[in-house]
Order: C-alpha cells, then sequence, then structure tokens
C-alpha cells in the first residue's frame, strides 16, 4: 500500500520535473541552503545589530541574535537628523534626484545605444564595441583626475551633473543590454520593417520588451551604483549632498555612535534591498512563461 | 570569408555622405551615449596613458619622461612584483571559482518556484548590495577576543588565545580570498539570472523529443549555448572585479598591509595615486593592469567560444 503511493508520488514528479532525478535535487538543494546561509548570516547581524541595546552590541561572546530588542538607537539617529545643519529632507530631495534621473538616463541611453551595436553592422560598429569592453578595464583612480579637469571646464562641478553625467557615460549597461540583444531574432526586426517601424520603433517595440530581464537588471545595478555616491571632490555644497553622504558624516564620529550607525548601515541596505525585491519580482512575474522565441 | 571580407572593404570606401544615409538611424541612437562616453570614460583614460609617459605630481604641469615610470616600475619596485604576484594569485583563484559559482548558483536558483526563486536571488545577491556590507568580516576577524572567528574558536577549544588575523602573513590573503569569494555573486549573477529567463521554454521539451535524458545533458546542450552572450559578459565582469581588488585589502588587512602580504596592483595604484600623489607612476600602474585584464580577457573569450559545441 505504501509502496503505491510513493510509486504514484515518484510518477507525478517525473512528469513535473522531467529529467530531473529525486537524490541530485535533494543534494543541489542542500548545497544552495548551506551557501545560502554563508552569504545571508552577516546580513542577518546588520540587521540585528540595528535592534541591539549598547551593551548587547559589546558582548562578549559576541551574540548573532539581539537578547532585548529596542528602538533607541533608531530613536538616536532621528535625534541626530532632526538637529541638523541642513534639514534632512534636503539631502533626501538630492538622493531622490541624482537616483531618478541618474538611472532613467542610464537605462534609457545605454540600451538605445546598444541596440544599433548588437544588431547591425555599419563602419565603425566594431571599434565601439571594442571600446566599450576596453574601457571597462581602465581602473577609475587615475582617470579621477582628467575627469575632475573636464568637468570643472564645463563648468558641472558642484552641480549634480558632476555625478550624474558620468554614471551615464559608463559602459557596463551598454555591454549589458548589448549582450542580451544579441539574442533577439533578426527575423522580429525584419518583419517589423517591413510593417513599417522605423529603427526607434523597432527598439521601443519590439527590442525592449523581449529585453526585459536585462534592462530591470540595469535598473537594480544604477540604482546601486547612484544610491551609495557621496558626492565626493565634484559636489562640495552641503545643500547638495546626498543622504550617503549625510549618514556617512554621522556615523564617522566614532566609537561614540557605534549604536547609531548600526542603525543606519540597517537603513543604507535596506532601500536598495526593496528596490531589489519590488523590481525582480516583477521579472519573474512576466518572464515565467516565455522567453525570446524566434 | 575572403569574398565577405572584400565586400566590406567595399562598403568601407563609400563617402562620408552615403554611409551616413545608409545608417543614420544608427548613429543617432548611439550619438547620445557616445558623447557622454567619449568625454567622461574615453578622453580620461586616453590622458591617464599620456599621463603615464611623464612626472605629474599634480602641482606642476606633466613632465614627460618617457618609458621611466614603466622601467621604474618593473626594474626597481619590488613592492610592485609583490603586488603583481598577489593580485595573479588572487585572480586565479578568485576569477574562476567565484565565476562558476555565478553560473552554478544562478542555474540551481533557476529551477525554483518563483516566490523562493525572488528570496534565494535575494539572499545570495545580498553581499553585493550595500557597497560596504563586507565591512562585517571586520568583526569576525577582528583580532581581539570579540571577534566572532576568535570568539568561536575560542569556545570550542580550538585556539587558547585569540589569532591576530591580520597581522599573521599566512592568514592574509586566504581570508580576503574568503571575503572575496562572499562578494563574488553580484553583477554576473545577475546577469546569469536574467539570462536564464530569456531562453525559450520550448527548447527544453523539443530537447527531451531529442533525447536528453538528465540535467547535465541539459545544462550542456541547451542552456550553455543559449546564454553564451550572458556568459561572456559575465566572464569580463568577473575578470575586472578579481584583478581589481583594492577597497577589502585596504579594509581589512589594513594599509599598508603586513609585509605586503595584502599587496595589490590596485592597492598599490592607491598609494601612488592618493597618498603620494604622483600621478605619472600611478597611471603606469594603471595602464598595465589595463593590459594584463586585456590579455586574459582574450584567452578567456577563446575558451569560451568552444562551450557547447
Amino acid at each position: 500500500m505504501h509502496i503505491l503511493v510513493w510509486e504514484k508520488l515518484v510518477a507525478k514528479r517525473k512528469f513535473k520535473r522531467p529529467n530531473r532525478s529525486l537524490s541530485v535535487d535533494i543534494l543541489l538543494t542542500l548545497i544552495l541552503g548551506l551557501f545560502g546561509l554563508f552569504s545571508a548570516w552577516p546580513l542577518i547581524l546588520i540587521l540585528n545589530n540595528a535592534f541591539k541595546p549598547l551593551n548587547e552590541i559589546f558582548l562578549f561572546p559576541p551574540r548573532l541574535f539581539v537578547y532585548s530588542p529596542t528602538l533607541n538607537n533608531f530613536h538616536d539617529l532621528s535625534v541626530i537628523i532632526q538637529n541638523s545643519w541642513i534639514p534632512f529632507s534636503r539631502y533626501a530631495f538630492n538622493t531622490v534626484f541624482i537616483t531618478a534621473v541618474g538611472m532613467i538616463g542610464t537605462v534609457f541611453l545605454s540600451s538605445l545605444a546598444a541596440f544599433p551595436l548588437a544588431k547591425y553592422k555599419f563602419p565603425g560598429s566594431k571599434v565601439m564595441s571594442r571600446l566599450i569592453v576596453y574601457s571597462l578595464m581602465f581602473n577609475g583612480t587615475v582617470t579621477a583626475i582628467p575627469n575632475y579637469i573636464i568637468m570643472s571646464r564645463l563648468g558641472l562641478i558642484d552641480t549634480y551633473w558632476a555625478v550624474v553625467l558620468p554614471t551615464m557615460g559608463a559602459t557596463l549597461g551598454l555591454f549589458l543590454m548589448k549582450n542580451f540583444m544579441v539574442q533577439i531574432p533578426t527575423e522580429l526586426l525584419e518583419s517589423a520593417k517591413i510593417d513599417g517601424a522605423n529603427e526607434f520603433g523597432i527598439f521601443l517595440k519590439v527590442v525592449m520588451p523581449l529585453c526585459k530581464p536585462a534592462w530591470i537588471t540595469l535598473i537594480i545595478l544604477s540604482f546601486q551604483a547612484l544610491w551609495g555616491i557621496t558626492g565626493g571632490t565634484f559636489i562640495y555644497s552641503e545643500e547638495l549632498k546626498p543622504v550617503s553622504y549625510a549618514l556617512s558624516q554621522i556615523t564617522g564620529a566614532g566609537i561614540a555612535r557605534t549604536g547609531v550607525a548600526s542603525a543606519v548601515a540597517l537603513i543604507m541596505l535596506i532601500v536598495p534591498v526593496s528596490v531589489f525585491i519590488i523590481s525582480q519580482s516583477n521579472v519573474i512575474e512576466t518572464m515565467a512563461t516565455s522567453g525570446i522565441k524566434g | 570569408m575572403g569574398e565577405e571580407k572584400t565586400a566590406l572593404r567595399k562598403e568601407y570606401k563609400l563617402t562620408f555622405s552615403q554611409v551616413w544615409k545608409e545608417h543614420k538611424e544608427k548613429y543617432l541612437m548611439i550619438l547620445p551615449f557616445g558623447i557622454l562616453f567619449v568625454i567622461f570614460t574615453l578622453i580620461p583614460v586616453l590622458v591617464s596613458i599620456v599621463i603615464s609617459f611623464s612626472y605629474f605630481n599634480m602641482l606642476e604641469f606633466p613632465k614627460f619622461v618617457g618609458l621611466q615610470n614603466y622601467i621604474n616600475l618593473f626594474v626597481y619596485d619590488e613592492v610592485f612584483l609583490i603586488a603583481v604576484k598577489n593580485t595573479l594569485f588572487f585572480s586565479l583563484v578568485t576569477g574562476p571559482v567565484s565565476y562558476i559559482m555565478c553560473f552554478v548558483f544562478s542555474w540551481l536558483i533557476n529551477e525554483l518556484p518563483p516566490k523562493v526563486r525572488a528570496l534565494m536571488t535575494l539572499v545570495f545577491y545580498a553581499p553585493s548590495i550595500s557597497g560596504n556590507a563586507f565591512l562585517i568580516w571586520k568583526l569576525i576577524y577582528s583580532s581581539d577576543m570579540y571577534g566572532f572567528a576568535n570568539a568561536w574558536l575560542m569556545r570550542f577549544g580550538i585556539i587558547a588565545e585569540p589569532i591576530l588575523w591580520f597581522e599573521n602573513k599566512e592568514y592574509v590573503m586566504p581570508i580576503l580570498i574568503v571575503v572575496q569569494l562572499w562578494l563574488s555573486l553580484g553583477v554576473s549573477f545577475l546577469a546569469f539570472i536574467a539570462g536564464l529567463q530569456t531562453i525559450d521554454k520550448e527548447l527544453f521539451e523539443a530537447g527531451r523529443v531529442d533525447g536528453i535524458r538528465n540535467r547535465w545533458q541539459e545544462l550542456w546542450f541547451i542552456t550553455l549555448p543559449s546564454m553564451k552572450p550572458q556568459l561572456l559578459f559575465g566572464a569580463v565582469m568577473q575578470i575586472t572585479t578579481s584583478f581589481s581588488v583594492a577597497a577589502i585589502s585596504i579594509e581589512l588587512a589594513g594599509f599598508p598591509s603586513v609585509e605586503y602580504a595584502g599587496r595589490t596592483i590596485l592597492t598599490h595604484l592607491h598609494d601612488y595615486g592618493n597618498i603620494r600623489y604622483e600621478m605619472g607612476y600611478a597611471s603606469a600602474i594603471a595602464t598595465v593592469l589595463f593590459f594584463i585584464m586585456l590579455f586574459s580577457n582574450i584567452i578567456v573569450q577563446k575558451l569560451l567560444r568552444k562551450v557547447g559545441d
């Protein structure tokens, strides 16, 4: 009797997951779980630390999970924020502006340029593609100075554009989009052309919908990059600085701010994590059934 | 092949206006990005390469010195050679291992039900999501008994006294490698996840009809060949990240690290660029690193072409 039920279950599984053996499935799930813990636990620590009272943060031996959770760290942080010289809403506005403009600009401009480079051959296309990959390999430390000179010549220093425009001119996004667009079947583009669409129409109506997972990935990446920007030497006016700068100033005050720093660490993490979850679940929903079809 | 080439060459002989008429739309689509790229990426890189042939302390105008920076780098700078050795060792380990990790995990996650898949993607990607989440490892490998690693090793009686992790030459590289691998499920991992979702599901059914019997055959004959562009993308990303190790070394092993155990090409560059302000020398280091990456990229791309053939 039991054997019959078991066999039925196995048969059902075979139908649902063809070409998969149960034992390997279990083994692979175990590996996934183990590595999952390995990569998740420092983040669990950040989460727990934010709610730890000071005596628990300095506890020996150190403890991963919080004993008696408290909102003290967040309370202290809000007091500091309220007393800040520039209203915090100003920092928040700067961050929203920089990330929104930078993100939309990056995704749109690099996708737009990636399309012809991915799908057509024309004089210069090969050279451009090469330059884009090669420029990924040159380190930013030494280009910072020529960059600064160029920006001051253009009068961009101490404006939002000093951090937004270079992000939009970075090649990672274009390289990513190009590698996805290569896979779009040429016949699809040709039939759209026969229907009378111009290149820009094809880009908007055919190419972009098919590359949704790619540009959602790019949204995540560019959000992260822009969210972490502190302005550095390119923006020196206090009232143009973003949130990440304000928060790093707060935690930079040393050991007395350890509790506040753990609250800040959580906040710095939670924003990109939320963006990640929202956009990722979006990809998975729309792409669950179809792929790029020829 | 030969005919194709002559045909192409003929196309190149077309006049400028003919080319423009034929491909106008394409050039216009590239233009906005192209302008930003040239101004903010290409020109700074070219200027840096030119500066690498000069002595430039950021106060006086750069003085042309020919190949002197490169000669100093390879002949007289012993620390640089240590840095090269460390970087090569580091990237030979973390590059391939992280690349395989990125692919294997994205491939395994892709088989999970949608909601679990979203969660697992987050869990694996989480270390790269906040710029400096890796600082948490400072707590783990803290040299006193408050550090997690020491506390645990002491609790289980493996060691009696806390180990000074970053004061010991032999611990530095292994710890940096572990941290880097922890961080490595980043851009390529996301690209692979996205790439797996764009594969036409009918291919797998067709494969089954054609006699594919297990997941490994599916992987080799269907999944990998359908993901070639993403695999090429991932390779470039893993090469650049594994050769560009600096921040974790400076933050965890300290700067300068004990007996240069954590010195990498980029921390060497950081030393000359951000501390000593010898920009000519720093630019020469960046240029050398660029060619090392370029060279390894060519090799890896050649290897990847063989996938699924």
